[in-house]
């Protein structure tokens, strides 16, 4: 057994978390919000084209989840999926490699920014259309009952998916075969670019949900990352020990707009202020330091971090873009794209 | 030789694929304890078990979508959509999601699972129970698309789909079902990609798919009885991947093509395989190219309408002598 793994389980039984766990939680957070902080220079810069959707301030989530998960569990995330990649252990240079569309890229330059996956280290894919991935959770989720291999499904989306047919279709299918998958569920106030409350019959749009296919009401503060460890923990560790899936509500708030294109002007004015002030790592941050954690500790992981987005970039900088012939290639498991004879 | 119903055949092949390979798994509406709509699936549950064989909610984006990780994860499934009209329910699932993520992720995720629906008019169900979609299919890249028009092609080509490392969507023509033929005893293997020559003919290369295959052959019948017109009847089987060599050689050999599609008339498959051969063999063909299609409309169901509208065996006879003779 690893430390890691040694961390988690003290975690799950006294309620607490180790000292290594939540240093672990402290640099996982602090890389996911460099690393998108980078690729929004890069964008600056015109070196990464097309759209994206950060992930600043939602950074706790994602960090919670990839460090309570085991390594063979699977991750199911949305085009907003850069910190659920790198939280589950891949390349940053190979996310960054991809943004930029280089060779280097997780998926060779075919998938961009909203299709990031990372089989090797459970990033089971990036899905670019609403609600889509519920049920290839859930269907991971049944091989993974099926084979009886202990694997868990964890399946991110925002609080607009919510209210597609998809959502509701996955959550009876998994509630129905009592299925190893985790729904999270991150709210974060805006379906896009509108209010969520605006097109919402009910408040809590995950949670209130809940209720419908006999699953319990979980709601966590998503900017504490301690919060939704505990809760990434028992919710995957019962998935994991036959108990069924679990949708939790995180709520968060995104410190950008949706996308590239979204100067996010329809927010209340001092709306970002107030939730720039329950910042996750300035949050995180402050409770270490309270516990007893050095500022060089602290320190030492900010610029190790920043070490790494800036040898990320430099090797992505240096790729060079994808092969011409690569266009048809892997259509097909022979590698190819033929049609015909 | 043992003789099956195009139904029958349909569970002997998921059954031969289920004995031999504890992946394959199957999943869909009704297919479990009730042996499905149209009793094609009748007995694997009692085979099988409830671990295998799947009763599902009408959630035909759960079904795909479950079918899809499952199959990234290591299984092997057969998922059913009950009538191929209800792939426009969970369409996403088989355009966006499973056509395209192997090639999205550079190769890194793998699909190797069967859907299995019932195509196809004939049966007086109106328009949303009747549509041959195999073209929506055919127009998206990353999916193969098979059509059997027999039984032995029901169990040998479904095993064969079984068996593809790539995602496969497989028509059953649903007035088909009732159809006998014969069937090879013990394992039946086919493969993709290969169209079938039924019959030669000298005058006319008839190239058809799953019923109109049968009506191709019925009307060459009369073609070469009644009116001396000598035609070669091409089942085309699979349309990804498609046999361009078996109907380009076959083309070239009678100078003639006539395509019998189910499809309403634009964008039907047999407008593809029109623009191949003209673009490759246009100097071979002693005439235009002849495509008999369903007008493009919707489906109607009263039997008058229905049978005046899916081309017959009475039109393809009717078309060939004024069109090709």
């Amino acid at each position: 057994m690893d430390t890691k793994t040694k961390g988690r389980k003290a975690a799950a039984a006294d309620g607490d978390i180790g000292n290594e766990t939540r240093l672990e939680l402290y640099r996982s957070q602090v890389e996911l919000r460099y690393c998108e902080k980078r690729a929004y220079d890069l964008f600056l810069q015109n070196l990464i084209k097309g759209t994206s959707h950060l992930s600043l301030g939602q950074e706790a989530i994602a960090a919670a989840f990839g460090v309570a998960m085991r390594p063979d569990d699977w991750t199911f995330c949305t085009y907003r999926g850069h910190a659920h990649t790198l939280a589950r252990g891949a390349s940053m240079a190979g996310v960054l490699g991809e943004l930029m569309g280089r060779e280097c890229g997780l998926l060779g330059g075919k998938g961009g920014s909203m299709h990031l996956t990372d089989v090797e280290h459970g990033a089971m894919g990036s899905y670019a259309i609403i609600g889509a991935h519920l049920p290839v959770a859930a269907g991971a989720a049944w091989s993974a009952q099926y084979r009886g291999s202990g694997q868990v499904a964890v399946c991110f989306f925002g609080d607009g998916t919510t209210n597609i047919g998809a959502f509701h279709e996955a959550l009876n299918f998994s509630a129905v075969w009592s299925l190893p998958v985790v729904f999270v569920c991150e709210n974060n106030l805006y379906m896009e670019y509108t209010p969520i409350h605006a097109v919402t019959a009910v408040p809590h749009p995950a949670a209130d949900r809940a209720g419908a296919y006999g699953l319990e009401a979980v709601i966590v503060d998503g900017n504490d990352a301690d919060e939704t460890y505990r809760v990434a923990v028992k919710y995957i560790d019962r998935a994991r020990k036959g108990g069924g899936p679990a949708l939790i509500e995180a709520k968060t708030y995104r410190h950008s707009g949706h996308s590239r294109a979204d100067p996010a002007k329809y927010r209340p004015e001092g709306e970002l202020e107030k939730w720039l002030e329950r910042d996750p790592l300035v949050i995180y941050r402050e409770r270490l330091r309270g516990l007893g954690f050095a500022e060089g500790t602290l320190k030492d992981v900010e610029e190790a971090a920043m070490r790494k987005v800036d040898e990320a970039t430099a090797t992505a900088k240096a790729s060079p873009p994808p092969s011409v012939a690569d266009i048809e290639k892997n259509v097909w498991a022979d590698g190819g794209a033929a049609w015909r004879n | 030789m043992a003789e099956l119903t195009y139904r029958d055949a349909v569970a002997a092949g998921i059954a031969q694929e289920m004995e031999r390979d504890e992946r394959v798994v199957f999943l869909g509406e009704d297919v479990a304890a009730p042996g499905g709509v149209f009793k094609a699936t009748v007995g694997l549950i009692e085979k099988f078990g409830p671990k295998r064989v799947r009763d599902c909610p009408i959630s035909e984006q759960a079904i795909l979508g479950a079918a899809m990780g499952a199959a990234m994860t290591g299984l092997r499934p057969i998922a059913e959509i009950m009538f191929s009209d209800f792939l426009a329910v969970c369409w996403d699932i088989v355009a966006n999601e499973i056509a395209k993520t192997r090639y999205m992720t550079n190769g890194q995720i793998r699909l190797p699972l069967v859907i299995r629906t019932a195509n196809g008019g004939g049966s007086r169900f109106g328009a949303q129970h009747s549509q041959s979609v195999e073209n929506w299919a055919m127009a998206v890249p990353g999916i193969k698309v098979v059509a059997p028009a027999f039984p032995a092609d029901v169990k040998g080509l479904l095993a064969a789909a079984v068996r593809d490392p790539d995602p496969v969507l497989f028509f059953e023509q649903k007035s088909l079902y009732a159809t006998k033929g014969e069937v090879p005893d013990g394992e039946h293997v086919d493969q993709l990609g290969k169209a079938r020559v039924l019959r030669q003919g000298k005058d006319c290369t008839i190239v058809a798919l799953a019923l109109m295959v049968h009506r191709a052959l019925a009307a060459a019948e009369l073609l070469e009885k009644e009116h001396g017109i000598s035609c070669t009847v091409v089942d085309v089987r699979s349309l990804v991947p498609l046999d361009t060599q078996t109907i380009l050689s076959e083309v070239v050999k009678t100078g003639r093509l006539v395509t019998v599609e189910e499809n309403p008339r634009l964008c039907g498959w047999g407008a593809e395989i029109a623009s191949i051969v003209a673009d490759e063999c246009f100097w071979d063909l002693d005439g235009p190219i002849v495509r008999i299609t369903t007008p493009h409309v919707p489906l109607p169901s009263a039997d008058q309408l229905e049978d005046n509208t899916i081309p017959s065996v009475e039109r393809v006879v009717r078309e060939i002598r004024e069109k090709v003779d």
